[in-house]
């Protein structure tokens, strides 16, 4: 299991419950090296996911559209949905997607 | 991964890959190169002049919150000499409005910058909420576009700005060439990649965000802790600018710089001779003078629509395929030939019509102002609206200096101003093009 802080902003909290921070312990499968961000991903779409799913996923990966921060680093530096996710990591997601 | 180093500063560790350029920048650098582009693109376009009164067109949402913080910065920075406020309109969407104007009024304490508020209650006498009450969900972003750009308007020259800033951004931009491209809308498509619109006119509007992407306003935004507001509007599920923003997302993702690309063809347009001369030309509305390229400008129209029960006035299109004529459409028809005198318009009182130019033919809606009113039914202009219409530019209707608003009004309704009969206005009145850069972050 590992132990996440998770943000949702942008409007995206609306989706889950209307809050913004959660704290979840995620668990990794059997026969992999560690938490991925695109199992984190699914995983938050499966069990924490409200509504609307195709406001957050679309395809495999998150909506066009949405930043994902973590440890406030962009993770297009860590391999966006390869990147690793370690035991208290902070992950955010953050939608772009609202008028101005 | 090992953490790699800012490619700008080699010191800091780098924090995010710019979604423009795909450099891996630390927060720091990251804050310098934004600034820096805003700044480069201000002095390169020469969007202002030293002492300027610039409204900033506020919504509380991510654009016009990193857009006033900027500007702040950048007029401190590099002496642009510029009075700045901001200029915030209320829809009168419960829930969403009333929430993000919260976030403007703190922002006004943030930046130290004043603020003024326009409501379309006030100015229309309609929320954007009563509007979707009357003609439900498919074409209210018709109205609110429309409205709320003529509400910047009033609302910037009732303060007395010269320049009218709003946040519209790279995507945005982007997504407006591509729906003007999908709608066939020629005019709109040679104007809506200009960074100045209606430079000519006493209240140009610039885009100081143009080549900003949208990705990088939030990053900007989340990083400097800056306080926005971020709900969609309540209305925004129906509007067809949706489909245009899923599709730049995608493209973005397949290709950043495709938003760019996008925006710089069309910069490029070049429009032929033939399609040019069917371009309107400015002039001003009949009813309240405002800039238009139709006698009666398309808030009015729309306002008629609304306060006549028929939803459709100033939507739905009246041209005819090719072959056959234009015709009215069929609610107007019913006005025009029966010459209803029910109706409540906006017009100086006890001003008298030519009921000559009333007949059927296919001059659409300029038929209906022409249409004969009992003085009883004559409702002045609100208030706020007539002291604030700003005189009218170019030789058509032109008063002699110190003429009231209501002494416009009587011109343009006698005939004298502008006017003629309808039957000179001879040609293909399309209720379409109009007015209102509908889009769906405006503010």
């Amino acid at each position: 299991m590992v132990r996440v802080h998770i943000e949702f902003s942008g409007g995206l909290e609306l989706l889950f419950g209307n809050q913004k921070e959660h704290d979840v312990d995620v668990p990794v499968q059997d026969g992999n090296q560690g938490l991925t961000a695109g199992h984190l991903i699914a995983w938050a779409r499966d069990n924490m996911l409200r509504e609307r799913p195709e406001l957050f996923m679309k395809g495999s990966t998150v909506r066009p559209g949405i930043l994902v921060l973590i440890n406030e680093c962009d993770w297009e530096l860590s391999g966006a949905a390869e990147s690793l996710i370690n035991d208290g990591d902070c992950v955010v997601f953050i939608s772009t997607l609202h008028g101005g | 991964m090992a953490p790699r180093l800012c490619i700008k500063c080699q010191s800091s560790k780098a924090m995010l890959k710019r979604p423009k350029t795909q450099e891996q920048v630390c927060r720091e650098c990251f804050f310098a190169l934004f600034e820096e582009e805003v700044h480069e693109t201000v002095v390169q376009t020469k969007l202002f002049k030293h002492g300027e009164r610039v409204a900033i067109a506020a919504s509380g949402g991510k654009d016009s919150t990193v857009l006033a913080h900027i500007m702040t910065t950048l007029n401190a920075r590099y002496g642009y000499g510029l009075d700045l406020f901001l200029l915030s309109i209320d829809e009168g969407i419960a829930g969403y409005r009333d929430d993000s104007l919260e976030t403007v009024k703190r922002n006004e304490l943030q930046y130290g910058i004043p603020l003024k508020v326009v409501s379309y209650k006030d100015l229309y006498g309609w929320t954007m909420d009563e509007i979707v009450a009357q003609i439900g969900t498919k074409n209210n972003c018709t109205f609110c576009g429309v409205f709320r750009r003529q509400a910047l308007d009033r609302g910037a020259v009732l303060a007395g700005a010269n320049k009218i800033a709003t946040g519209h951004n790279a995507d945005d931009v982007a997504e407006t060439v591509l729906l003007n491209i999908l709608r066939g809308d020629v005019p709109r498509l040679g104007r809506c990649a200009n960074i100045i619109t209606g430079e000519d006119s006493s209240l140009p509007r610039v885009k100081p965000f143009k080549y900003a992407y949208e990705k990088e306003i939030v990053l900007y935004a989340y990083y400097k802790k800056l306080d926005y507001f971020s709900t969609e509007c309540v209305y925004a599920p129906f509007a067809a600018r949706g489909f245009a923003r899923e599709f730049i997302k995608d493209l973005e993702a397949a290709r950043p710089m495709a938003i760019i690309d996008v925006i710089r063809s069309a910069e490029d347009f070049i429009f032929t001779t033939a399609s040019e001369d069917k371009l309107p030309q400015p002039r001003t509305c009949e009813r309240c003078s405002y800039i238009s390229s139709q006698p009666v400008c398309k808030a009015c129209v729309l306002l008629e629509g609304l306060n006549r029960g028929l939803p459709r006035l100033g939507v739905s299109r009246t041209r005819g395929r090719r072959g056959e004529k234009a015709g009215l459409h069929p609610d107007v028809e019913r006005i025009v030939t029966t010459q209803a005198a029910s109706a409540v318009r906006w017009t100086a009182p006890g001003v008298s019509v030519d009921k000559e130019a009333v007949g059927s033919s296919s001059h659409g809606i300029v038929e209906l102002a022409a249409a004969p009113v009992s003085s009883s039914s004559v409702e002045p202009l609100p208030a706020v609206v007539a002291s604030c219409i700003a005189q009218p530019k170019g030789e058509e209707g032109c008063a002699p200096e110190g003429a009231s608003a209501t002494a416009l009004l009587q011109e343009a309704h006698t005939g004298q101003g502008q006017g003629g009969s309808a039957a000179a206005r001879a040609g293909d009145t399309v209720l379409g093009l109009e007015g209102g850069h509908v889009n769906g972050s405006g503010g």
